[in-house]
């Protein structure tokens, strides 16, 4: 009792949709570890809502991590190119 | 007794549309239980800094406002993640 094949076409654009998913749940995985982090460093106190500083320094807790990413990459390729 | 192998177009489309569904469905399972279990480990933290004998009624009101707080904390990082690697990969287009 064979099972029917899905055509090539559906095996393409369901090949697709899986690849678009993964890399949606790997954005929300970073979010949720952006998340974890950038809570510990910029929400000392629980209130009613966010306050301007404290979404700012989400904002910017994210943005300085990625620059950190980049940073060290660089140092990494300088360090390989004058012979570590 | 029913045939395996004669399916039409019509079902076909519908399973691969059930597919989608279920991938779909499960991400978004797998999303919120992370999101679940970070709230319980932050919000606790926060509200709950020596357990006693129950929750009192402060704690709980604390662990809700945490809970909305941390979901707002969410959005904001993901809004930014995601205009930066917007930005990223626009910049790197040029």
């Amino acid at each position: 009792m064979s099972q029917p094949q899905f055509s090539e076409n559906d095996q393409r654009e369901l090949a697709q949709f899986l690849e678009a998913e993964n890399a949606k749940a790997r954005i929300q995985q970073t979010v949720h570890s952006l998340t974890d982090t950038c809570w510990d460093k910029c929400i000392a106190k629980v209130n009613n809502k966010l306050d301007r500083s404290e979404e700012a320094c989400l904002s910017n807790c994210v943005e300085r991590f990625l620059d950190t990413s980049l940073f060290i990459v660089k140092r990494l390729e300088d360090l390989r190119s004058t012979g570590m | 007794m029913s045939e395996y192998n004669n399916f039409g177009s019509g079902e076909l489309s519908n399973k691969k549309q059930e597919v989608m569904e279920q991938v779909r469905g499960e991400l978004a399972m797998a999303n919120a239980q992370e999101l679940i279990n970070k709230i319980n480990e932050k919000c606790y933290l926060k509200c709950v800094p020596k357990p006693g004998a129950r929750l009192e009624s402060g704690e709980q009101q604390c662990l809700s406002k945490c809970m909305d707080r941390y979901m707002e904390a969410w959005n904001v990082v993901s809004r930014s993640y995601v205009n930066r690697i917007q930005r990223e990969s626009q910049s790197q287009m040029m």
